[in-house]
């Protein structure tokens, strides 16, 4: 059992005294960095302090003070507290503040979010096109100033629900034709919609180089996959650049689920958001939920009651084990061997969610956590059916899927030595969950900076080496032994006692400040970002979803490998466009 | 020797392809029905089954745990829908994640002042997330999770008070557990007001 990781703070401001300074705010914590100097702390931030991982890159748009927020979180991969820092830029276009990927390349496509949803232009950031929202979109939604086309009220429980509630349509409120806003002076007849030049371009740009170096002259085939390609997991688009069969330049297309998740949560109270984290990554709702309530007790400072932790990590480990079967399942499939092995992962799969929904009420949109504990305690039939799986069942049946499909010639020759990202890079870029371990970095945050009841188990982290698609898929055999160690532990050490520690109330207080809680999902750090100004609803919600800024290595694994890989490769990063999209 | 995994994987299916048919034996054997039949449906779940595992809907179908939510519905007491649990309060439209709760409290025409009662109550299932949370913060448990997921129409579903008024009796045949302890929870508050009444009439007598 690891010690508690050490609260020790890093003095930045006696180390760079003229443009750092705390963040002296009520209940909020770090460093405020002139935008100037951004680079310079950031670099040395990494090289001299060991922050070498990126967690997150946000905004937040404080309105009254007419100022826009970049906020920083940055981690040790060898564990231990993170650090937060913050610039500051006027509220006025062009809001300018130097990109930092160069520093951490994992920069990349957080940076793009912030400025599709915010505004905030990156300067030296090579490639800021919009991410989310496509080319041509006006406005920035997550700004405070912008309303939604259906827009009733700034915040919810809107006023028109009760005590008059006569139920209307949303649409006879607010008519197609009004609730569009249209640039000045625009034109229907002149409208040209966007093109997808800038795209194209941005692949061409990094293809440049690796152009005839047999003296052929031969031509370079652009490639779209998808948002209809059964292999891309959902509506995700893939422009590749092809030489032959080989991949020279690639990039993801996403926002075609996109729903502004953190411009809902900003009109939503505390409580309403929980079922709407349910809906990011939808194969863990109960991971999702743990993260969004240990963020938001951090910020109440509230405690959790003892027997709902337990519960909370028994099924946090079901969901793992159930997430990391789907992706050996679909993994197979999207290889070609069709239905089998997915369905003989779905049938232990469908048990567990059976544990789920006679916990919780549902088998995938849970909504089973409360701020300070659980909604109810597992019922006793329940509670046996986990003990006969976890003792039972799931260890007999991983060793079945593992003689079923271990060796398998097909399997093996598809997925050995494909696709190597080496340790260095998956940092660089931020990469987290199983796809940095199966490189060789044993991070994992269930250990490395232990929240809920974590530190008290025995357990191992899963860790490989080779980096390539065989130990990928490995580590998540590694991953649900290790998740079914703890689920014994977790079993026999539960205690009786009150599920939650407080009352059951439909609307919460929560103190000004800042809270950023991550845990560790089956797909890697995911974490939330919460801002409170005292008021109901949170000021700023932003969520730091594992799949999306995995992809942003994607290109790097890609290149010089054949298409036919990237399939394999998409299988295996584990994404879940719910949670990418947002 | 090459393709010793594939044969060790196909020997993985062949053992689960005559399961299927040893638990069809072995069922036929004791004189029990394995399928379209509670039993047979419950030993597919659980954690002892084996080979297939389909329930065949819609003539199978699940077992529905007590804790399953579809969407809510109105509880009254009594025959008739007029002992309405509701009392407009107004506590599931503030907590409704997407609003789709609409209700119109009744005023007393003579006073203004506002009766204890619903005079009409809307939720749009269409939009309705499934959340529970009506049902979890209602304090005169007058509001509940269904279990009836067969709602898909041609039209829109927005219920009206007639539509989500379903009797007490039906609440205690879906969800029996929670039923009898919010009883038992009811007449233990009634039976400590009783005697909090008692005792404070017996002094003054």
């Amino acid at each position: 059992m690891t010690a508690p990781a050490s609260t020790t703070t890093i003095d930045l401001v006696s180390r760079f005294p003229e443009f750092v300074t705390a963040d002296t705010r009520p209940g909020f914590s770090g460093f405020i960095v002139k935008k100037e100097n951004l680079v310079e702390v950031a670099t040395a931030l990494r090289d001299e302090f060991n922050f070498d991982l990126l967690s997150s890159v946000t905004g937040v748009d404080y309105i009254a003070d007419n100022k826009m927020e970049v906020v920083y979180h940055l981690h040790r991969t060898t564990g231990g507290p993170g650090i937060v820092f913050k610039t500051q830029v006027d509220r006025v276009d062009p809001m300018e503040v130097p990109s930092l990927i160069d520093v951490w390349a994992g920069a990349d496509f957080q940076e793009r979010e912030a400025w599709d949803l915010l505004g905030i232009k990156f300067t030296g950031h090579p490639d800021l096109r919009r991410i989310l929202l496509w080319e041509g979109y006006e406005g920035h939604p997550l700004r405070k100033d912008y309303q939604e086309a259906f827009f009733e009220e700034e915040t919810k429980p809107f006023k028109s629900r009760w005590p008059e509630g006569h139920h209307t349509y949303a649409e006879f409120k607010n008519p197609f034709r009004d609730n569009i806003k249209l640039p000045e002076n625009f034109k229907l007849d002149n409208y040209q919609p966007e093109n997808e030049d800038q795209l194209y371009f941005s692949l061409e740009k990094s293809s440049m180089k690796h152009t005839s170096e047999n003296q052929m002259g031969t031509d370079h085939m652009v490639v779209n996959m998808g948002p209809h390609h059964p292999s891309t997991h959902g509506v995700l688009r893939v422009a590749v650049e092809l030489n032959g069969e080989t991949i020279t330049s690639l990039k993801p297309v996403m926002g075609y689920l996109h729903r502004n998740h953190d411009k809902i949560g900003e009109r939503n109270t505390y409580l309403q958001i929980m079922p709407f984290t349910d809906r990011l990554d939808y194969f863990n709702s109960m991971a999702n939920n743990f993260g969004y309530a240990v963020t938001v007790e951090k910020l109440m400072n509230i405690p959790v009651a003892e027997r709902a932790e337990y519960i909370r990590v028994i099924m946090a480990e079901l969901s793992r084990i159930q997430n990391h079967l789907i992706f050996i399942g679909m993994l197979i499939n999207d290889l070609g061997s069709m239905y089998t092995p997915s369905l003989y992962a779905f049938e232990e799969r469908e048990l567990i969610l059976d544990i789920f929904e006679a916990v919780s009420g549902a088998r995938m949109m849970c909504n089973y956590f409360r701020f300070g504990g659980v909604v109810r305690d597992i019922p006793a039939d329940a509670m046996q059916k986990i003990k006969d799986l976890v003792h039972d069942r799931l260890p007999a049946k991983t060793d079945e899927m593992e003689r079923f499909l271990n060796e398998n010639e097909v399997l093996v020759g598809r997925l050995k030595g494909v696709h190597v990202l080496n340790a260095e890079e998956a940092i660089r870029n931020s990469v987290t969950g199983p796809v940095l371990r199966a490189a060789g970095v044993p991070y994992d945050l269930r250990r490395a900076d232990p929240y809920s009841v974590y530190d008290r188990f025995d357990f191992d982290v899963a860790v490989r080496y080779n980096g390539d698609m065989y130990d990928n898929y490995l580590i998540r055999f590694d991953e649900i032994r290790q998740s079914l160690r703890i689920l014994e532990q977790a079993l026999k050490q539960i205690p009786e006692g009150p599920i939650n520690s407080q009352k059951p109330q439909y609307q919460v207080r929560v103190p000004a400040g800042e809270a950023y809680g991550r845990v560790e999902s089956p797909k890697g750090e995911l974490a939330f970002y919460v801002v409170s100004n005292g008021k109901p609803n949170p000021y700023r919600y932003h969520v730091r979803a594992p799949s999306f800024v995995n992809l942003t290595a994607v290109e790097t694994m890609c290149k010089g490998t054949k298409i036919a890989d990237f399939v394999a490769l998409l299988a295996m990063l584990d994404i879940v466009m719910g949670e990418v999209d947002r | 020797m090459y393709g010793k995994g594939i044969l060790k994987g196909l020997g993985v299916t062949l053992k689960r392809f005559a399961d299927t048919y040893l638990d069809d034996i072995s069922w036929w054997m004791q004189g029990k029905k394995r399928y379209f039949t509670t039993e047979g449906v419950a030993h597919r779940s659980s954690k002892n089954t084996r080979g297939i595992f389909t329930v065949q809907y819609p003539e199978e179908q699940l077992i529905q745990p007590e804790e399953f939510r579809f969407v809510p519905f109105l509880v009254h007491d009594g025959d008739d829908k007029k002992d309405v649990r509701c009392t407009s309060c107004g506590i599931c439209a503030k907590v409704c994640p997407p609003q789709c709760i609409w209700i119109v409290r009744t005023n007393d025409p003579n006073t203004g002042k506002p009766v204890p009662q619903p005079a009409e109550f809307y939720i749009d299932m269409d939009v309705c997330m499934n959340c529970g949370f009506c049902a979890e913060y209602c304090p005169f448990d007058a509001i509940k999770m269904d279990h009836d997921f067969a709602i898909a129409s041609y039209g829109r579903n927005v219920y009206n008070l007639d539509k989500l008024l379903k009797p007490a009796s039906y609440y205690a045949e879906i969800r029996p557990l929670n039923y009898q302890k919010e009883e038992d929870a009811r007449k233990a508050k009634e039976a400590a007001k009783a005697a909090k009444a008692n005792a404070a009439a017996t002094p003054a007598a």
